[in-house]
């Protein structure tokens, strides 16, 4: 039986949708059959920062009313094997996502894939609530920054009362928390919040720490996931969340800033 | 902080940014937490209410209202039941609200 993950946040921009893919992509890395689902309706944009984007020819939308199988609208990712992405609709209607149809879609991707992760639109709306009504598992994104912290308690209330395992009152939704756009600089400074002090208020097990790195918006212009770039802390600090995942225990890295030097130190100079 | 901070006359740094914001967070996200798990429970109290008042006098159910006011000192929880007039002959323009549910 496959798990399914929500990756959610309340606010947008904070970087569910980079998450996602990072995520998907690290899984199937990891050699598990996974397939990514773009909840975003009107929006979507998990296509584009896959690199997929001119390979879509259906969508969900497609599948629910029937105009096209399942297997036709999933999209096989040519650079990991066992990677498959299911866009989400470029259609207004915000109603052509239903929960039936969503349920439909999940359990026939059951029968194939290990993992289903579904990458939420913003907000406490339908197609937030559709995404992680069938959660088995949450990943929830923050930004160190007030309103992010505050939406994301919200969405760990709603994943608490609003999901398919709250309602029949099974074992509540995993939940792990992503920090993203971390910098440690900064926080040494005093000018943002403290991983410690993100962890101590959401007060749910951290997965991951993704610092703040020039290489997240060069993977989007390429449309390839960050965490392929090797190299850059940003991938390997996904690579890292992926391993944690699967049980792996791995310290966390790039939540110190960097070494200074002793003259920069000496001399109180500003860190590189 | 480096040592020749000693003798530029720093001492201890002002609070920061990040507190006020760790601050401010707790503050607003107790509060929103306590309503959050308060909304659930006030449906179940009204109909319950509904229940027990009904036992004693005939009521219209639908003339039953719960609310909930949570302020920073004090809170407080509202239950107003309107009773229905005595008896059928009473003057009608005493209770317009009972005769218009």
């Amino acid at each position: 039986m496959a798990q399914v993950i929500v990756v959610t946040s309340g606010k947008g921009g904070v970087g569910k949708t980079t998450s996602s893919a990072a995520f998907a992509t690290g899984l199937a890395q990891a050699g598990k059959k996974t397939v990514v689902i773009d909840f975003d309706v009107g929006l979507r944009n998990l296509d584009l920062i896959m690199g997929v984007e001119r390979r879509v020819v259906f969508d969900i939308v497609n599948v629910i009313t029937g105009e096209a199988k399942l297997n036709q609208a999933l999209i096989r990712d040519k650079r990991v094997d066992s990677l498959s992405i299911l866009p989400a609709s470029q259609t207004r209607d915000k109603d052509a996502l239903t929960k039936e149809g969503v349920a439909t879609i999940i359990e026939e991707l059951s029968q194939e894939f290990d993992y289903i992760l579904c990458d939420s639109p913003a907000g406490i709306e339908k197609g937030a609530l559709l995404a992680l009504y069938f959660a088995d598992q949450a990943i929830v994104v923050t930004n160190p920054e007030v309103s992010s912290v505050r939406d994301s308690d919200r969405i760990l209330g709603v994943l608490q009362s609003k999901s398919k395992r709250a309602e029949e009152k099974r074992d509540p939704v995993k939940e792990h928390l992503i920090v993203t756009r971390y910098d440690p600089n900064r926080v040494e400074k005093g000018e943002m919040l403290k991983l410690d002090d993100i962890r101590e208020i959401l007060a749910i097990p951290l997965l991951g720490v993704i610092p703040e790195s020039e290489s997240v918006l060069k993977a989007s212009n390429t449309g390839n996931p960050v965490i392929l770039d090797g190299v850059s802390n940003a991938g390997q600090a996904y690579k890292d969340a992926v391993a944690r995942f699967l049980g792996e225990d791995r310290p966390h890295r790039f939540i110190d800033p960097e070494k200074r030097g002793f003259l920069s130190r000496l001399f109180g100079g500003r860190a590189a | 902080m480096s040592w020749l901070d000693v003798f530029r006359g720093k001492s201890k740094p002002p609070p920061t940014s990040a507190g006020a914001a760790k601050e401010r967070l707790q503050i607003v996200l107790a509060h929103e937490r306590i309503s959050r798990a308060g909304d659930d429970f006030l449906p179940r109290l009204q109909r319950e209410l509904i229940q027990v008042v009904a036992r004693y006098v005939s009521i219209d159910p639908k003339a039953v209202n719960v609310s909930l006011d949570r302020g920073g000192d004090m809170s407080t929880l509202a239950i107003e039941v309107e009773l229905p007039p005595p008896s059928k002959d009473a003057p009608a323009d005493a209770k317009p609200e009972a005769r218009a549910s």
